[in-house]
C-alpha cells in the first residue's frame, strides 16, 4: 500500500469534531506543515491531546489562536496566553494531566494495556474522580488508555514504509502517539526510500503509520 | 544583594548538594541557575524532560540547532555521552526512581514536606508539567526559592494552594537559610550570616527547630 499522500489529501480526510493526538514539545518537532493546512482548511470542534498547547505562531497553538478546538489535554498550557483567556473565557474546555501520566495513558491506548498504576497526583487534586488500587501495600491512582481518532506526528528521517528517525529532542511524545491512533499521519523532515534507514537506527516502527506527507 | 545576586546565591549553596555521576532535573527559573555552579571536576548528567539526559549550555548564535531544546523550548546543546529518548522513556527516568535529585521553585512549602508550585486557582493556570511527577520520583527534592514573596510567608505551617505533591521535599534553600524537612518539623542547618535566628523566623511561616550544630551558608 502506498503510504506517501499529499498534505491536503492527508488533511481531506479528517473532519469537524475529530480527536487528534499532536505530537511535538513547545512545538520541537511539531508537524507545522500538517498544521497549518487544518488551519487553512479550518476543520472545527477539535478534541486535541498534545504535551502542551504551543506558542501562539508555533505548533498547535495555531490551532487554538484560530478557535479550532472546543477540549484540549495537555500537560501544560503556560506559554500560549490565549489558550489561559479561551479556558477562563469558558471557550475552550481543558483538561490539564501531568505529563508522565498523560505519556502513559498514550502508551497504554496505543499498546493494547487497560491503563497504568501511578503514585503521580496522590493527595492532589489529580485523584479526585479515580480509582485507587493497593498492591503490594502501595496505593496508586488508576489512569485509563487514551486514543484518538488520528495522530498527527513529526518524523525527522522518515523512509516511505513509514519507519521513523528522530533528530535532536523532536521525538518527545511522536514516537508514543503513533501506537495510539486509528490513523497515523507522520509529516517528514526528509523523506528517504525504503532501505536507506538503517533498521537499527529506526525509533518507531512503520507498522504504526498509515500515511506520509512530506 | 539584588534579585540575581540572591538567585545566585542560592544556586551555588544548592550545587554544594551535587554529587560526582549524579543525575538532576532542575526546573525552570532559578534551580537553572544551578548549572553555572558545578564543583570543578564534578560529572554531573543533567535530565531535560522533554528527552534527554546530557542537558548541556544554551549556544551561541551561530551553534544553534532548531531541534535541540529544553523543556522550555529554549535551544541547548547535548554533552558527549548524552542521549534522545522519547517522552515515555524520559519519565519512566523520573518516576521510576532514576533521577537523584530534582530542583524546584515553589508558591508555598510546608512543615510536612507538601508542596504547591503550579495552580493558584482562578489566576494562574499554567498546569503542572512534569513537576508532580518528579516529586512523586526523584530521590531527592530541593526547592530553591527567596525566602519570601512581597514580604508574605512561603515557608509554612501548612500550604492552602492545592498541591503539587504530598511529603515530598526533602530540602528548602533561600537566601536566609537552610532548611531540612524531618519528621518533628523544619530544621534550620544553615543560616546566612546577615540574618538573625530571629529574622528568619519571622520570615518563615512555621516553628523552626533550630540545630544544636547550626552553621553560617
Amino acid at each position: 500500500m502506498e503510504k506517501l499522500i499529499s498534505i491536503d489529501k492527508a488533511v481531506s480526510k479528517i473532519q469537524d469534531g475529530a480527536t487528534i493526538m499532536f505530537g511535538g514539545f513547545m512545538a520541537n518537532g511539531s508537524a507545522e506543515k500538517l498544521i497549518d493546512v487544518l488551519v487553512a482548511k479550518n476543520i472545527k470542534n477539535l478534541t486535541i491531546i498534545c504535551n502542551d498547547s504551543g506558542l501562539i505562531d508555533k505548533g498547535v497553538g495555531k490551532l487554538i489562536v484560530n478557535k479550532q478546538c472546543t477540549k484540549l489535554i495537555a500537560s501544560h498550557i503556560g506559554l500560549n496566553k490565549e489558550t489561559g483567556r479561551q479556558m477562563t473565557e469558558g471557550e475552550l474546555d481543558v483538561s490539564l494531566v501531568p505529563q508522565g501520566t498523560l505519556v502513559e495513558q498514550i502508551r497504554s491506548g496505543g499498546y493494547g494495556l487497560g491503563g497504568v498504576l501511578t503514585r503521580t497526583g496522590i493527595g492532589t487534586l489529580i485523584e479526585e474522580g479515580k480509582q485507587k488500587v493497593e498492591v503490594d501495600g502501595v496505593t496508586y491512582l488508576l489512569e485509563k488508555p487514551l486514543r484518538a481518532d488520528f495522530a498527527i506526528i513529526f518524523g525527522s528521517v522518515v523512509d516511505k514504509y513509514g519507519n521513523i528517525a528522530y533528530h535532536g529532542s523532536t521525538n518527545n511524545f511522536n514516537n508514543v502517539m503513533a501506537a495510539a491512533a486509528d490513523i497515523t499521519i507522520v509529516e517528514a523532515e526528509k523523506l528517504v526510500e525504503i532501505g536507506e534507514l538503517l533498521p537499527n537506527h529506526v525509533v518507531t516502527p512503520g507498522v504504526f503509520v498509515n500515511y506520509i506527507v512530506n | 544583594m539584588d534579585k540575581s545576586e540572591i538567585q545566585d546565591f542560592i544556586a551555588k549553596r544548592v550545587a554544594k548538594e551535587l554529587s560526582d555521576g549524579a543525575v538532576v532535573n532542575l526546573g525552570i527559573g532559578l534551580p537553572t541557575r544551578v548549572a553555572n555552579f558545578i564543583p570543578d571536576g564534578m560529572a554531573v548528567h543533567f535530565q531535560s524532560e522533554n528527552g534527554f539526559v546530557g542537558l548541556g549550555p544554551a549556544p551561541d548564535e551561530e551553534n544553534i540547532d532548531k531541534d535541540i531544546v529544553n523543556a522550555g523550548g529554549q535551544p541547548v546543546t547535548i554533552m558527549a555521552g548524552g542521549c534522545f529518548f522519547d517522552s515515555a522513556t524520559s519519565f519512566g527516568i523520573i518516576r521510576g526512581g532514576h533521577v537523584d535529585l530534582t530542583v524546584l521553585g515553589a508558591l508555598q512549602v510546608d512543615e510536612k514536606g507538601n508542596i504547591a508550585n503550579y495552580l493558584i486557582p482562578r489566576k494562574l493556570v499554567p498546569g503542572m508539567g512534569g513537576a508532580m511527577d518528579l516529586l512523586s520520583g526523584a530521590k531527592k527534592v530541593i526547592v530553591a526559592m527567596e525566602h519570601t514573596v512581597k514580604g508574605a510567608h512561603k515557608i509554612l505551617k501548612e500550604c492552602n494552594l492545592p498541591l503539587t505533591a504530598v511529603s515530598a521535599v526533602n530540602l528548602i534553600i533561600t537566601e536566609m537559610g537552610v532548611m531540612e524537612v524531618t519528621k518533628d518539623g523544619l530544621l534550620l542547618k544553615e543560616i546566612n550570616g546577615e540574618y538573625t535566628i530571629e529574622e528568619v523566623q519571622e520570615a518563615t511561616g512555621a516553628k523552626l527547630i533550630i540545630s544544636e550544630n547550626l552553621q553560617v551558608m
